[in-house]
């Protein structure tokens, strides 16, 4: 029969859902203001594989010289991601749910064991709770990236006054590029969080936004067995 | 009997659950989509002193920097500087508004507007008569790119002491302009008189060439390049802020780093 089993909290979907547009913001303000000095590509042995970015990709979304408004925009929309961010990292200690989301012991273990049955390979998942071993590990990077993105933004921003920043992320130019990488990450994790929860379907979407799932319940045994060994 | 009952309950509940989640979701994107137009769409402050920017963006932006500015700043907060060797030979040069050609250093005297309105007339041998300080640093952009580089000239701090300019000192901002006023900046007076800024009259031991500003200049390592007035022409103090180039054209208008 259908029952009815609770998720997500509300707090963790409310930070979840202002976090995507507050993010998508910082990203398209961000490019505003690297377009001003767009250093980077992925060069190996002489040769420039990609340039971030091709001109075609900034006349595509008016990116160029918006340096003024970008940084406007960024130093509005950094508060919401801050704040937002912080309030979801005090919120999973204090509620206690930072034990469905970091990785455990048998995690990287289990992380591959799940890559081998999406990737159709292995017919069994292992057992999990709330999140997979794959899920762990990638929610848990993510919000230590996007406390890396303040780190580092704040080590770009005020690289005077924050120098114990600037020195603890390798310096101006590495501050900076670590800004930058975080964002490309970001980008490639939206990518294949997308994939999955589309491959999830529609019961696990839901819970983001009502908090709930619905389960089909076997009628229980007299004997309950519990190998949960989480 | 009562089974098929107790499905439709939860299958109601489901629904309903459903329907309020997404009801109440489909406000949030609305009030979110809404909100982000009203900014987007928002028109540019009345221009003054700054201009430029959305107004809503302008407030914020002068209430971010209002707010690192006491959280952070201290004048004891001194710039990373460099050994010589790593200062760059050819020194990147953005622009040369209000410092166009070679300006004949004879015909040249900065000139010092002082708070009884008695304005001083200042010669760079004046200047270049008292002790020099140098600095090697990363020079940084706004537009995102640094270069170390060396600089050589007087303190402004120095500049103050010598000059008698204790009482104008005192205010709460530097303006400073380019001999044609094409160029101008605002200084809030810590960031002035800042043990690192510098009149410049040096750069890689040598006098400054034309496109540098020469004759004199200002170095501020505690701002963006945009703040690093090039050929001083005249200086001024206020207590209010002081027109300033680039915040006329929707930047912050203190640009600290």
């Amino acid at each position: 029969m259908k029952v009815i089993k609770e998720k997500h909290p509300l707090i963790m979907r409310w930070t979840h859902w202002v976090n995507f547009p507050v993010l998508t913001i910082m990203i398209w303000s961000g490019m505003l203001i690297y377009w001003a000095n767009d250093e980077y590509s992925v060069t190996l042995f002489g040769h420039t594989f990609f340039r971030f970015f091709p001109d075609w990709y900034y006349n595509l979304l008016n990116i160029p010289h918006r340096l003024s408004e970008g940084m406007a925009f960024h130093f509005l929309f950094m508060w919401f991601f801050t704040l937002n961010g912080f309030f979801y990292i005090i919120y999973s200690i204090i509620s206690g749910e930072w034990h469905y989301l970091l990785p455990n012991k048998h995690s990287f273990k289990e992380a591959w064991l799940v890559v081998l049955h999406d990737l159709h390979i292995r017919k069994t998942a292992p057992p999990q709770g709330k999140y997979n071993a794959a899920q762990r590990i990638a929610y848990t990077s993510i919000v230590i990236m996007g406390l890396g993105s303040v780190i580092t933004g704040l080590a770009v921003y005020k690289p005077v006054q924050f120098y114990y920043l600037t020195w603890l992320c390798g310096g101006y130019h590495f501050a900076r590029i670590l800004h930058f990488a975080l964002t490309i990450g970001y980008v490639f994790f939206f990518l294949v969080h997308i994939f999955q929860v589309i491959m999830a379907g529609w019961n696990n979407f839901r819970a983001v936004i009502t908090g709930f799932e619905v389960e089909n319940e076997q009628p229980k045994p007299a004997i309950e067995t519990n190998n949960d060994n989480e | 009997m009562n089974k098929p009952e107790k499905e439709t309950t939860v299958d109601q509940q489901i629904r309903r659950r459903t329907f309020i989640s997404f009801g109440l979701f489909g406000v949030y994107v609305a009030g979110a989509v809404g909100a982000w137009r009203w900014l987007y769409k928002s028109p540019n402050e009345v221009p003054g002193i700054t201009s430029g920017a959305h107004a809503p963006l302008r407030k914020a932006l002068n209430k971010t920097e209002i707010f690192f500015r006491r959280l952070a700043f201290n004048e004891s907060h001194l710039v990373k500087t460099y050994p010589k060797e790593m200062a760059a030979k050819k020194v990147r040069f953005n622009s040369d508004i209000g410092t166009e050609g070679v300006l004949p250093p004879e015909q040249w005297t900065l000139q010092v507007t002082k708070k009884n309105g008695q304005v001083l007339k200042i010669s760079l041998d004046q200047i270049k008569q008292l002790p020099k300080t140098e600095i090697i640093y990363d020079f940084k952009c706004v537009e995102g790119w640094d270069q170390i580089s060396h600089w050589g000239g007087l303190k402004f701090a120095d500049f103050i002491k010598h000059f008698g300019l204790e009482e104008e000192a005192k205010m709460d901002f530097v303006g400073m302009e380019t001999p044609d006023q094409k160029y101008y900046v605002g200084i809030d007076m810590p960031s002035a008189l800042h043990p690192q800024t510098l009149l410049a009259y040096e750069m890689n031991e040598k006098s400054l060439p034309g496109r540098h500003g020469q004759p004199l200049r200002l170095i501020i390592p505690v701002k963006y390049g945009i703040k690093n007035l090039k050929r001083i022409g005249n200086i001024t103090f206020s207590n209010t802020r002081p027109h300033d180039y680039w915040a006329e054209l929707g930047y912050d208008y203190y640009s600290g780093l």
